[in-house]
């Protein structure tokens, strides 16, 4: 059953479940912290509208700097705001930033512990007919792997939002990753929240596989959990925001329950959340595991649910690799 | 604005300061066993001319807000900025002797937080002109009166990023930022103009709406007039293309190409040691 404690969305099996992009989550929390917050800037390689900059810009003109389509400038100007006081928040596509200008973010950003926001929009297949090009599968590995890097994975618009104005209350570089597609609202205004911190979305009295999620796809791992909890296969679903740091505590809690663990994401399994659950686990407590995410490939042009169901990355496939696990 | 005036005893000053830097570095460089030599060699009139005389910095509080800040963008000439540094009392003068050593304040290619005076991290090319911009737009939007000085590397003007910097810095007209570019030819596989062409240098920038002012990189008055110069310019960002022979003081290092990241033999340090020496009197009387 869902969690009662976390006040999740009650029409959230729904079929006329409210939806919106978490990018809009990172436009409002945006525009809030421009009023909380005066030394947060934003920063956008002319993809305002699109990355939902907008609102800020005009609500903040003076505070907003257009950067043009200048990938590498806008991580490296943002490096020295942020070593002088200001809390930049930088957009774009995330294979264009944190993609085209990693070596910036690594050096001018994480070595130089400059305080930027990197907000990477357009991750994962559901980016939809725009093709592989701008569908990053890659982003949150290559964000991880940086040492004073944090990164974040909203699993809907509120989270998104929560996680923005979190993050401008912690110093460092940190990675944000939104995307294009409306998705299932799953939790509400009331649900707790604490960055960095795991919450068992989906429970059960003696699950037998835990599954962990980041990102909205973990809807389906929702759907899946509510069939298999039909058919009596008790799980758990866990939403982990936080990709970096991971959540030690609740994950090792999660899976000394169970026989095994289930991970899914919408990002390549090789170097995404998986990989990171996987090696904490390998450490302290191996379990069977089974990876929902990109199996080595590119995308394609597509509808979101087309690409996602043709990629794998679907309620059936969740279901079946519980199962397998049982 | 602050305009700074040269005497001859000034000026006679700061070309001893120079000579001293330059020993000091070589010296760091050999015990050190790598490290570049010629860039920072051909630097040190211009960093002396800096830290003695254009700069307003205080190197007892080296994090004080009001500070002009120096970003270096070719970290690899950082031999010279540490010698400079330390000469400037930002930190004791035997420290050099750790340099590239485990441990040691003085990395390998400058890490800001590490050692005191240094501002950004550096080392990768074509990234610090940007930096140097995120500087001098947070002092515009805190109203602040600080310059931020960027010094340059003449082969790192092949990376995408700094034009990418180049327009943005126009584009703001920021005026509180003066950048510095060591045009000494040469780059790691050759000299520049057959690794990949820069020339014409000055009209590139011209043409990304920059005032260009070229001077020579050993004249240290020449260098005081641009710098004033391009702080009464409020119109456009300024670029001084400073002229310089790599490994300037050491007969059988300048304009050699080979230079740029070998490290010496023990007689060829024993010999740029000995020049150095009786460097003084030369620097000066090419001036004149």
């Amino acid at each position: 059953m869902l969690n009662p404690k976390l006040k999740l969305n009650p029409k959230l099996f729904d079929k006329k479940v409210e939806q919106l992009p978490t990018r809009n989550g990172y436009g409002e929390g945006l525009l809030e912290l421009g009023d909380t917050h005066e030394d947060v800037v934003a920063l956008c390689a002319d993809l305002t509208e699109s990355t939902r900059t907008e609102a800020f810009v005009k609500k903040f003109p003076n505070r907003f700097f257009e950067m043009g389509v200048a990938e590498q400038n806008l991580a490296t100007v943002a490096a020295g705001l942020g070593i002088s006081g200001k809390i930049p928040f930088i957009t774009s596509y995330a294979t264009f930033s944190p993609g085209r200008n990693w070596e910036q973010i690594r050096t001018t950003i994480c070595y130089n512990n400059s305080n930027v926001k990197v907000v990477g929009c357009h991750t994962g297949l559901s980016v939809g007919p725009d093709g592989a090009t701008h569908q990053a599968l890659e982003d949150i590995a290559l964000m991880r792997v940086l040492p004073n890097m944090k990164v974040f994975v909203p699993c809907d618009m509120l989270e998104a939002k929560k996680i923005t104005k979190a993050i401008a209350d912690v110093y460092g570089p940190c990675y944000l990753r939104l995307t294009r597609e409306k998705t299932p609202v799953i939790t509400t205004e009331k649900s707790p929240f604490t960055l960095g911190k795991g919450d068992i979305f989906w429970q059960s009295k003696n699950p037998k596989v835990a599954i962990f999620a980041a990102g909205p796809v973990i809807y389906e791992a929702l759907l899946a959990a509510r069939d298999l909890e039909k058919e009596k296969i008790e799980v758990e679903v866990i939403c982990l925001h936080s990709v970096k740091p991971l959540d030690h505590h609740l994950i090792l809690d999660s899976a000394k329950k169970v026989k095994g663990v289930v991970v899914v994401e919408e990002h390549q399994v090789a170097g995404g959340l998986g990989s990171a659950i996987a090696e904490l686990l390998a450490q302290s407590l191996p379990k069977p595991m089974k990876f929902i995410g990109i199996e080595d490939s590119f995308g394609e042009s597509g509808t979101p649910e087309e690409l996602l169901l043709k990629y794998g990355i679907s309620g059936e496939r969740i279901k079946a690799a519980v199962k397998k696990l049982l | 604005m602050n305009i700074c005036t040269l005497h001859e005893e000034k000026l006679k000053f700061l070309e001893e300061k120079a000579a001293a830097i330059r020993y000091d570095l070589i010296e760091a460089v050999i015990n050190a066993g790598s490290g570049h030599i010629a860039g920072p060699l051909g630097m040190a009139d211009i960093f002396s001319a800096l830290y003695f005389h254009i700069l307003n910095h205080n190197p007892k509080r080296p994090n004080w807000a009001d500070r002009d800040r120096v970003v270096l963008s070719n970290g690899h000439i950082c031999p010279v900025l540490y010698a400079t540094l330390a000469h400037a009392g930002y930190f004791p003068i035997k420290e050099l002797e750790t340099l590239r050593k485990l441990g040691s304040r003085l990395q390998g290619h400058p890490h800001r937080g590490s050692c005191p005076g240094v501002e950004t991290t550096s080392g990768p090319l074509g990234s610090g002109l940007s930096q140097a911009a995120g500087l001098a737009l947070a002092a515009r939007l805190n109203q602040e009166t600080h310059y931020t000085y960027c010094l340059l590397s003449d082969g790192e003007h092949e990376e995408g990023n700094l034009w990418e910097a180049a327009m943005f810095i126009a584009k703001n007209k920021l005026n509180n930022l003066i950048a510095i570019v060591d045009r000494n030819n040469i780059q790691i596989d050759g000299m520049t103009e057959t690794v990949m062409p820069l020339e014409p240098l000055g009209k590139k920038y011209e043409a990304f709406n920059w005032q260009v002012l070229e001077i020579d990189g050993h004249n240290i008055k020449q260098f005081v007039d641009a710098v004033n110069i391009a702080k009464a310019t409020y119109e456009k960002p300024t670029v001084i293309i400073a002229h310089t022979i790599p490994g300037k003081g050491v007969d059988f290092m300048e304009y050699d190409y080979h230079w740029h990241s070998k490290t010496f033999s023990k007689d060829e340090a024993k010999l740029a040691l000995s020049e150095l020496r009786t460097l003084k009197g030369r620097i000066q009387s090419e001036h004149q």
